[in-house]
């Protein structure tokens, strides 16, 4: 705390509480440890030493269950799409899914003779950012992550939803 | 050369297996599949072929009318040397002896051929699909295989926007 | 003595967990903790590389080359390009292949690397992982100022390569691996004489040589079960018979040969070989010469099959490529070494403890992509 320690006198801050949890929510985004293939690996370099995803508050967590967002990292065949679908299914409100790499978006390279390929992850489930690139730098990972973190932080989730 | 010399030796030991190509144009061995196992046997554990290794099975589909192709690729480690063996099987109900119980590697690689092309494997301890579903249809690598629209109601081919 | 059978366990490991490197899929069967049988499902990743071959022209299978091994896409790429080069009789300017052979030999470093760190990570080692990681990433450094990329390059091409040596790079290089030699040492200190890791490793899993020829296990899998087998000096391609390197063999230091611990020395062994090889060829390497000069105009290799190995860093990677004299490849197949390595794992690792079977597992260092293609 260095500069802030011993300051002021007792406090309170007005906010919603709205804007409280989409604030706690999206500073602590825990993903989901889950690699399918080219791009896992940029996933794990940004997850070590140079890129250090820590910093941002994410933390690779092994289990669905524990994870509220699902880094699709990969090319999705299409034996392994119920897998995908279910691992998500498992995963606790709320969640969500970023699609990282041309493959996971649309099939990349293989979406024209790939006859074992899922053209885009989409198709199974809903998915928060799109991360372009074949495979794309762990800088471009970091920056689908804090867009993902604006989402959250912008979100209402205690509030009732206006009629559309 | 060496292709000659085992070709050679074939002829004497298993009479009828080698098929004599009119125009030899790549260095290769043609054999008829029926002796196929006990010519493998004889590659591996002759004291001047030792083919110890079995590098490669490729199934080829040649296309049209033609026979598919089983091809292997065999080095020796010891005697360093290597040949190619091509058996022609037949489109309809392709079959072919296995050779899984020789070279142990043989198991994944004909698995993985029966997979591509449907060439089943006779002997064959597990003959199962490999790298596709259980329940796939179609077999991918023959020349006239068509994309399926869907599997377990996922569209498969691009879906056109 | 006899053995008290308990009631068999079918135990389901993927496709989605941290120590299979991907999505594997391992059928284990246990009584007890002891494992008795392993089936592995594969083909999560099936992407169709040989359908692809088929669709499109020489040219543009090699991005898909890299994607196939993507731990070690120059290698990969560099065993295509020269099974079409040898088809063609093309013959590649002295400073392509002094090139070629410095980027194999670096992302074979980089390859190990992420091989030895994920092998203690699967184990329970999580600081190696970060050290080796950080080397790895001054590879990486290395290729983007040559290619642009991080991870699949695209850079070996059939005659030539995508772009020349910067400047600067030689330096660049030199200062890498002035670095890069005593951080070997600092590995050894953190994880390979460590009591836990030896625990864990040594005696583990022993692949004996025989089973190895048999079930064409190679590379450094194969050494580490004894083979002195190199194809960069048995079968010597491109120019790696100038170079002078030594073959690392598993020796049984601190278990029995072929162990879990001698697959992972063999490793750190090979990366000191690669470094003398970079350094001799960076010495070698011809300051003249036109990188695109023998690109063809048009790729279409004369009717005819080749099947060309390489050692890639996880051992013979071969490609059988049947022409048609057309622009587009006729078939292509992939012998690839994972393959290989993933079908010893039940043989291996039947009788050993649930938890040995990963750090097997990681001891043969599969990729996935290379497995399913």
């Amino acid at each position: 705390m260095g500069y802030l320690e011993h300051k002021f006198e007792d406090n309170i801050i007005v906010t919603k509480l709205d804007k409280l949890l989409s604030w706690a929510r999206s500073t602590s985004p825990w993903y989901f440890q889950f690699g399918l293939a080219c791009c896992a690996i940029e996933m794990m370099a940004a997850a070590a030493s140079r890129h250090d995803l820590e910093r941002i508050g994410m933390m690779p967590r092994s289990s669905p269950r524990q994870a509220d967002v699902m880094i699709v990292a990969g090319t999705v065949s299409i034996k392994m799409a119920e897998r995908v679908k279910r691992l998500y299914d498992q995963m606790a409100d709320p969640k969500y899914v970023i699609a990282m790499g041309s493959c996971a978006t649309s099939g990349g390279p293989y979406w024209q003779h790939g006859y074992h390929v899922l053209k885009g992850v989409d198709l199974i489930i809903p998915v928060d950012v799109y991360i372009p690139g074949c495979p794309p730098r762990p800088e471009s990972l970091i920056e689908g992550l804090i867009k993902l973190q604006e989402k959250i932080r912008g979100e209402r989730p205690l509030t009732k939803e206006k009629d559309a | 050369m060496i292709n000659e010399q085992v070709a050679q030796k074939l002829e004497t030991q298993f009479p009828g297996a080698v098929i004599v190509q009119e125009e030899p144009v790549e260095d290769c061995i043609m054999l008829t599949s029926d002796q196929w196992q006990d010519v493998a046997k004889f590659l591996r554990d002759d004291p001047e072929l030792k083919f110890d290794s079995l590098q490669c099975i490729t199934g080829v589909d040649l296309g049209d009318e033609n026979p598919m192709d089983v091809r292997y690729n065999l080095h020796s480690m010891s005697l360093l040397h290597k040949i190619e063996i091509r058996i022609p099987v037949k489109k309809d109900n392709p079959t072919i002896p296995s050779i899984e119980k020789i070279w142990r590697i043989g198991d994944w690689f004909e698995r993985e051929v029966y997979d591509m092309y449907g060439i089943r494997f006779e002997g064959h301890r597990d003959l199962r699909r490999m790298l596709l579903p259980e329940d796939w249809e179609g077999w991918p690598l023959r020349k006239d295989y068509e994309t399926p629209q869907t599997y377990h109601g996922m569209v498969v081919p691009k879906v056109k926007s | 003595m006899s053995i008290i059978r308990g009631e068999e366990m079918v135990l389901n490991i993927g496709p989605q967990h941290p120590s299979t490197h991907g999505v594997l899929r391992l059928k284990v069967k246990t009584d007890g903790e002891i494992v008795s049988e392993i089936t592995p499902v594969i083909g999560y990743l099936h992407r169709c590389f040989e359908k692809h071959c088929e669709n499109i022209t020489y040219e543009q299978v090699i991005p898909y080359t890299d994607r196939c091994d993507y731990i070690a896409a120059m290698n990969n790429s560099f065993g295509y390009v020269i099974a079409i080069e040898e088809m063609m009789d093309i013959h590649v300017p002295e400073r392509v292949e002094y090139i070629r052979v410095i980027m194999a030999e670096l992302n074979r470093i980089a390859s190990h690397l992420l091989a030895l760190g994920t092998n203690g990570l699967d184990i329970g080692a999580f600081t190696p992982f970060l050290y080796m990681f950080r080397d790895r990433e001054y590879i990486l450094d290395l290729f983007e100022t040559v290619c642009g990329a991080r991870l699949l390059y695209n850079y070996m091409w059939v005659g030539g390569l995508s772009h020349d040596l910067p400047v600067g790079f030689v330096e660049a290089a030199y200062k890498f691996l002035d670095n890069f030699e005593p951080q070997i040492d600092e590995y050894n200190n953190l994880l390979m004489y460590n009591k836990i890791f030896v625990e864990r490793t040594a005696d583990v899993g022993v692949l004996p040589a025989d089973v190895a020829i048999n079930y064409g296990v190679s590379g450094p899998n194969l050494r580490g079960s004894g083979v002195k087998w190199d194809l960069r000096k048995n079968e010597p391609y491109s120019i790696y018979d100038r170079f002078e390197f030594d073959i690392p063999v598993g020796e049984g230091i601190m278990g029995s040969v072929g162990d879990c611990w001698d697959r992972y020395w063999v490793r750190i062994q090979e990366m000191r070989e690669s470094v003398k090889i970079v350094r001799q060829a960076l010495k070698q390497l011809p300051s003249e010469g036109d990188i695109h000069e023998a690109i063809p105009r048009k790729i279409r290799p004369p009717k005819g099959s080749i099947y060309k190995r390489t050692e890639s860093p996880r051992g013979d990677l071969g490609y059988y490529i049947v022409s048609d004299g057309k622009p587009k490849p006729f078939r292509v197949k992939m012998r690839s070494p994972a393959f290989t390595a993933m079908s010893v794992l039940d043989e291996i690792s039947r009788g050993w403890m649930l938890s040995d079977v990963l750090a097997i597992l990681g001891s043969l260092d599969i990729v996935l992509g290379e497995i399913d293609r």
